[in-house]
């Protein structure tokens, strides 16, 4: 029996609402022969933040490809709001490893792209794409291109695009990886201020146990080779001390102690 | 200062410069008396002006050109995207354009001439053979290249077909369409000349072909040098419609 569903009725919330995403013994094997994920099952409930935590190639955007409709999966399903994901809908929105700008268009084009390939018109995205831009901020670089940012920028954008979509699930690819550390940690501050204030799903993928244990309501921790939910952890963390505070909390501590010594167990 | 000497502008003027020089050394030398010298051939160039042959022939050139770039363009940027979006066009279509492009026109002319005859049909067919496919399969290379991640973040915001080939594959391809199609117009130039010399003398080709066989050699190389002249002006139309058209990121860059 998998470790996942041990877990799950101590999940309070995802017993007596539906979950926002609900991943179903999910299985992927990409053409060529590599299985990417084997038999996962995961609920993701709403309004929460849920980072997926593991080692690289462990299937972690492959896990969100499928989420978002992108790529099938060889067998299971995945639920959105209780109906079965087989394309991308308007109830997600996804933010890329790798940015997926075009490097043709402005700042400003690139983040109302996705409300432009829904059909809104120009005045009226650009002024939703305008605010998620200041919010990024990116204000001033409106007419930029891609290649006249850096790299941190350009994930700002990819952001910026994701969040004005006003999608309730929040597919984020590592959204912070290449932000300096003083953005990062005020982009973090940002996200959880985001996951109070909007009836959000976020799903979110990163490296950083730190950044998983001060931004998440649960992490699930990844594990490769097949790739399966190896751990669900609840940071039992009181984020009313404040950032600082918090980092130097004992129950912060003992929570990244807890997921590196799991993880180095695999390392090892 | 330093930035004059650099910039793009000047730097293409000099080498301008330096081949009119070396052609005028060249024609003074003489490396051949049937090779003018550059200043002779401005001359020629001036009276062939003034007396309106230009001015008669140029229309006549251009027309299969004109005409045979314009199919070429369309058709071989349409096959081209077909190709680079469907595995069964490409293996329909890339057969026929690599042997296209690597046959030899001069042998496949007499076949066009007893098929279609000596009129405008043929001298068209030539532009488009000579042209289209290199259009063809840069589109093609292009399309078939477009960054993956690209085309899925079209499809993750639920972009349709149409909005995906317009908006993300087409002007991802442009610069490769549009270098071949730079190559494709020069080839059909070179075309339009061949199958005014070898099908039947009119034009631009004419020009050359009689001011050749009474030794006119000044006039013959001043027909040659502003069929030249014009596809370069073409290439450089060309390359403003590009940056304009899909790819201002290229243009600010500069
Ligand atoms: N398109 C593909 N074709 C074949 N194999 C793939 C493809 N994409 C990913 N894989 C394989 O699937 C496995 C999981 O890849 P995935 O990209 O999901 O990892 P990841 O957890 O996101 O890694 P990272 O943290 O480095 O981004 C890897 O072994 C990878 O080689
Ligand atoms: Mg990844």
């Amino acid at each position: 029996m998998n470790l996942a569903e041990k877990i799950s009725p101590v999940n309070d919330t995802s017993a007596v609402e539906t979950p926002a995403v609900s991943v179903k013994g999910i299985s992927k094997v990409y053409p060529g022969g590599v299985q990417a994920l084997d038999n996962m099952t995961l609920d993701f409930p709403k309004g929460e933040l849920i980072s997926l935590l593991g080692p690289s190639g462990c299937g972690k955007t492959t896990l969100l490809k499928i989420i978002a409709g992108l790529i099938p999966a060889t067998s299971g399903e995945v639920l959105v709001n209780d109906k079965p994901v087989t394309r991308p809908g308007n109830d997600r929105a996804f933010v890329f490893q790798d940015f997926a700008l075009m490097p043709w268009a402005t700042v400003m084009r690139n983040t109302a792209f996705g409300l432009e390939l829904r059909g809104m018109d120009k005045s009226e995205r650009e002024a939703i794409a305008e605010k998620y831009i200041k919010d990024v901020g990116l204000s001033g670089f409106e007419h930029s291109y891609p290649h006249e940012l850096s790299g941190g920028m350009r994930q700002r954008v990819g952001l910026a695009r994701a969040l004005s979509m006003d999608a309730d699930v929040l597919l984020m690819d590592e959204p912070f990886s290449a932000v300096d550390e003083q953005t990062r940690r005020k982009f973090q501050e940002d996200l959880i201020r985001l996951v109070e204030v909007e009836k959000k799903t976020f799903i979110f993928v990163t490296h950083s146990i730190e950044e998983a244990v001060y931004v998440s309501d649960k992490i699930a921790l990844l594990l490769p080779r097949p790739s399966r939910v190896s751990e669900i952890i609840r940071p039992d963390i009181c984020r009313e001390l404040g950032p600082d505070a918090m980092r130097r909390d004992s129950a912060y501590l003992d929570t990244v102690e807890q997921i590196w010594s799991s993880l180095r167990s695999y390392v090892e | 200062m330093a930035q004059f000497i650099v910039h793009p502008r000047t730097l293409k003027i000099l080498s301008f410069i330096l081949v009119f020089s070396a052609w005028e050394y060249a024609g003074r030398i003489p490396v051949s008396p049937a090779f003018p010298t550059f200043l002779e051939t401005m001359a020629a160039l001036w009276d062939l002006i003034m007396d309106g042959s230009m001015l008669k022939a140029y229309p006549e050139t251009l027309k299969p050109l004109a005409l045979g770039v314009i199919i070429s363009t369309i058709f071989g940027i349409g096959s081209g995207i077909w190709m680079g979006l469907s595995r069964k066009a490409e293996w329909f279509g890339a057969p026929i354009f690599i042997v296209m492009q690597s046959a030899p026109l001069a042998a496949l002319i007499p076949l066009l001439v007893m098929a279609y005859g000596i009129g405008l049909t043929a001298k068209i067919l030539v532009v488009c053979i000579m042209a289209m496919p290199v259009i063809v399969l840069n589109t093609f290379n292009a399309v078939r290249n477009t960054p993956h991640s690209l085309t899925e973040m079209g499809r993750a915001f639920q972009g349709s077909q149409f909005d995906i080939i317009m908006k993300i594959i087409v002007p991802s391809a442009s610069p490769l369409i549009f270098a071949g199609l730079r190559l494709g117009v020069s080839a059909g130039f070179i075309g339009a000349i061949l199958a005014e010399l070898l099908i039947t003398p009119t034009g631009i080709g004419d020009l050359i072909s009689y001011n050749q066989s009474i030794a006119e050699y000044g006039k013959m190389y001043a027909a040659i040098f502003s069929i030249i002249v014009l596809s370069v002006i073409f290439l450089e139309l060309l390359e403003k419609a590009e940056h304009s058209l899909f790819r201002p990121d290229k243009r600010e860059s500069l």
